[in-house]
């Protein structure tokens, strides 16, 4: 017979406010196998992790039950303290009573309590038909992935790089550099985004550690931490990048013009092109939906009638090295690696659902991204602000909070727009000294190192602040106009302006969803990645060995975005530095007496980790315990009870059940 | 009848279902003290018997929740839940048990709202039907 210590936690007030603990301590002490019940203000903390310890010795406990928060929360936590008072730790049992009981059922503390009962009673019958479990040691793949070339991303990669691990970094565009590649100031110090970021880009591409995987995609990642297997999509450029040396000959003297994504649409480039002068690798990829040789291959494979579009190929004949190489295809790589560095980062805000501000429809309505390349030297206009008309503009309108802090679009605040909406009016100023700059917020929020000095700077600059959201924009004969109310007096005003720039909130990437799904992550309500613990594990995810870095996580700025670039890493060199990891033991196991050979298991099992083998002569199913994830599909489906799944077995949930 | 408490049993998966209770705590979501939650690793994991116990042993109620379509940790395990629960309803409305009693829902580790909207929706469909007979 098991001997079961029950401990109930009274997390402080959380627990201790809704449920009676007494009462519960009274009943936990009636049911069958329970031996010592105690209680404690915080049993996570040492004090009460030391009871737990000196109640198993005291008692000869054999078997734990912990009534506190949730399991997700503190079960490593306290199968530690199993392991360190000699028991093993999959004899533990948690009733989560703070998440699935006083938190939410404090006005109703009789039924709190009756419910802490159950719960409690639920997890003694379950606990008492725990056993004792057994990681194996498996050994780690000591290389890290990084997904994402921004700025989280690329210092992820250097950091764990510097580490002295390999490091494949994965970024779909043809250059690294992400969302900061196209500022041109950073806020508050006005520092160059170029300045600070191409040194770093330059460095990561030059790192004996690291493989730079530009214009390619992860489709796939299979196993677990420490030995991950990710299948990598390296798209076809057309352009053998060991020959190529970036010299600039064939992008110089394509004819083919089309809008540069780079620039949003503000500048053109030629089908084969580098993004941007600064981008890393140098070397160019060609855009084969809009090159016209490849349309003319096109036309000759489709068989269609008539003359077939003219064959350019001028980059190929102007090439020096004979680079450009037409057959190449897409690659997939198949690499394995240990740890997974998550940093995708963000996408904008699309104010075109927003029609009464007109973007879109306005020519000099403009997003605070695109004005971003306005503002850039290596942008579309020089750095010259101008209107569509080739003008300076006189007056300008920066509306804060566009699609954020708004409950039609986002609930968030996206953190970093009241920052750079005044970087924008502080550099209007520096441009065009005679400009008037209005800015339109609903709350300034300027929380961070320098960030209300550089407000204040600004404020001091003849800058105008009206507090009100902007009602609509209209385009008149000679410019626009905005209707808004200034909430500080309640007056409503018209304002003529020759430009707005909307400040749009940051939104998840655009295929968050898809990438959640490749890599097994969960997202919040707002869509960004979820962190295992929002304050005390920022950059793990419920995934072991996968790790998050950078605005997937949460809209940031750039010194947050590499502070969760470096925080990823150390978690993955702290992961990779290990000679092997334990395995999960809850693994599912067959009772070969039982089992009839059906197979079943097999073709259910969505990781091939089962198996026919041959005992005696009968064919039975084999779990291959390292391939097996313990999802029970197969413990659910046998139809002899013959396959079973550890530490969730028929036995423990049955007896949960029955201890209703 | 008003004093009625009907009684359910919830199997959440670890992944998705039973991370979105847990955030409809940490957010204080209030939903009726009327259910009892045991994790599973996956709604893939939940043998029909479990269910058929469950109203054996008293439940009103039995809410099986799992990952929403495609997002399953174990990459198909609610589809198969999805599967057998479908053949389960009709079985318990032929052994006389109605299979609005049984609740086959998807609730993401984002969902704590949805969550408590389930186990809110679910007790008053449960009162409706009153005791089982």
């Amino acid at each position: 017979m098991a001997r079961i210590g029950v401990f109930i936690c009274h997390c402080g007030h959380n627990i201790a406010e809704s449920v009676d603990i007494a009462k519960a301590l009274e009943a936990a002490r009636d049911l069958p196998g329970v031996v010592y019940a105690g209680d404690y203000q915080y049993y996570c903390s040492e004090p009460g992790q030391a009871a737990i310890r000196q109640a198993i010795r005291d008692h000869g406990l054999t078997r734990v039950v912990i009534g506190a928060c949730s399991p997700r929360m503190h079960e490593r936590t306290f199968q530690e303290v199993l392991s360190s008072a000699g028991l093993n730790p999959f004899l533990l049992e948690i009733a989560n009573l703070r998440e699935h009981c006083s938190w939410v059922h404090s006005e109703e503390k009789g039924e709190a309590t009756e419910k802490a009962i159950d719960l409690i009673r639920m997890a003694v019958a379950k606990a008492s038909r725990a056993e004792a479990l057994f990681a194996k040691p498996i050994p780690v793949t000591k290389r890290a992935l990084v997904v994402g070339g921004g700025i989280a991303g690329i210092q992820a990669a250097l950091d764990i790089a510097n580490a002295g691990f390999e490091v494949v970094l994965v970024e779909r565009e043809p250059t690294i550099g992400g969302k900061m590649a196209k500022f041109d100031k950073t806020f508050p110090t006005l520092d160059c985004a170029s300045c600070i970021l191409t040194p770093r880009m330059v460095e990561l591409a030059k790192h004996p550690n690291i493989r730079l995987l530009t214009y390619a995609e992860v489709e796939d990642v299979k196993g677990y931490s420490g030995n991950f297997e990710v299948r990598i999509r390296q798209k076809a450029r057309k352009v053998d990048h060991e020959k190529c040396t970036g010299c600039g000959t064939c992008w110089q003297k394509c004819p083919t013009k089309v809008p540069s994504e780079f620039d949003l649409g503000l500048g053109k480039r030629t089908a084969i092109y580098i993004p941007f002068p600064q981008a890393v690798p140098p070397k160019p990829v060609i855009d084969t939906a809009n090159c016209r040789y490849m349309a003319y291959l096109e036309f000759i494979s489709s068989g269609r009638e008539g003359k077939p579009p003219p064959q350019c190929r001028i980059c190929e004949r102007l090439c020096p090295t004979g680079a450009i190489d037409w057959d190449e295809e897409d690659e997939i790589l198949s690499e394995k690696f240990g740890a997974i560095v998550v940093a995708t980062g963000y996408d904008l805000f699309d104010p075109s659902s927003i029609p009464q501000y007109g973007y879109g429809r306005f020519a000099n309505v403009v997003t605070s991204l695109e004005f971003e390349r306005l503002l850039n030297a290596s942008g579309p206009t020089g750095g010259r602000i101008l209107l569509k008309n080739g003008l300076e503009p006189k007056r300008v309108a920066i509306i804060h909070c566009v699609g954020s802090r708004d409950l039609n679009y986002n609930e968030y605040c996206s953190k970093v727009c009241c920052m750079y909406s005044m970087k924008y009016a502080y550099l209007i100023k520096e441009r065009i000294p005679d400009a008037e700059v209005y800015e339109f917020y609903i709350d300034v929020r300027s929380a961070g190192k320098g960030f209300e000095e550089f407000y204040n700077r600004v404020l001091g600059d003849g800058i105008k602040f009206v507090r009100g959201k902007v009602a609509e924009i209209l385009q008149g004969r000679d410019g626009l106009s905005l209707r808004f109310e200034d909430t500080l007096t309640g007056n409503r005003h018209v304002l003529a302006v020759d430009m707005v720039i909307l400040s749009c909130g940051l939104i998840p990437q655009r295929d968050a969803e898809e990438i959640a799904r490749i890599f097994k992550l969960s997202r919040g309500p707002d869509g960004f990645f979820l962190e295992k613990h929002l304050k005390l594990d920022p950059v793990n995810t419920h995934t072991d060995g996968i790790f998050l870095a950078g605005a997937c996580i949460a809209p940031c700025d750039i010194p947050d975005a590499v502070a969760k670039g470096s925080a990823a890493a150390a978690k993955a060199i702290g992961l990779l530095s290990q000679e092997e990891l334990l395995s999960e033991p809850l693994t599912a196991i067959v009772d070969l007496s039982k089992c009839s050979g059906c197979m079943l298991c097999e073709e259910v099992c969505p990781f091939e980790a089962i198996e026919p083998q041959t005992v005696k002569e009968k064919t039975v199913a084999k779990v291959k315990e390292e391939l097996c994830k313990g999802c029970g599909a197969c413990a659910a489906a046998c139809r002899s009870g013959a396959i079973n799944l550890r530490g969730f077995t028929h036995q423990q949930l049955l007896a949960e059940v029955e201890a209703i | 009848m008003s004093d009625y408490e009907p009684k359910i049993l919830g199997f959440l998966c670890n992944w998705c279902s039973y991370a979105g209770a847990d955030l409809a705590g940490t957010s204080r979501i209030h939903y009726p003290p009327n259910i009892r939650i045991i994790r599973v690793p996956c709604s893939g994991r939940v043998d029909p018997l479990l269910v058929v116990k469950a109203f054996e042993r008293g439940a009103d109620g039995v809410l099986v929740s799992g990952c929403h379509p495609g997002d399953c940790h174990y990459v198909q395990g609610n589809y198969y839940a999805r599967r057998r629960f479908a053949v389960l309803r009709d079985l318990l409305d032929f052994i006389g048990i109605e299979g609005d009693r049984l609740r086959l829902e998807w609730v993401s580790a984002a969902e704590g709202q949805r969550f408590a909207q389930i186990v809110s929706d679910f007790t008053k469909r449960l009162k409706e039907l009153g005791p089982r007979g």
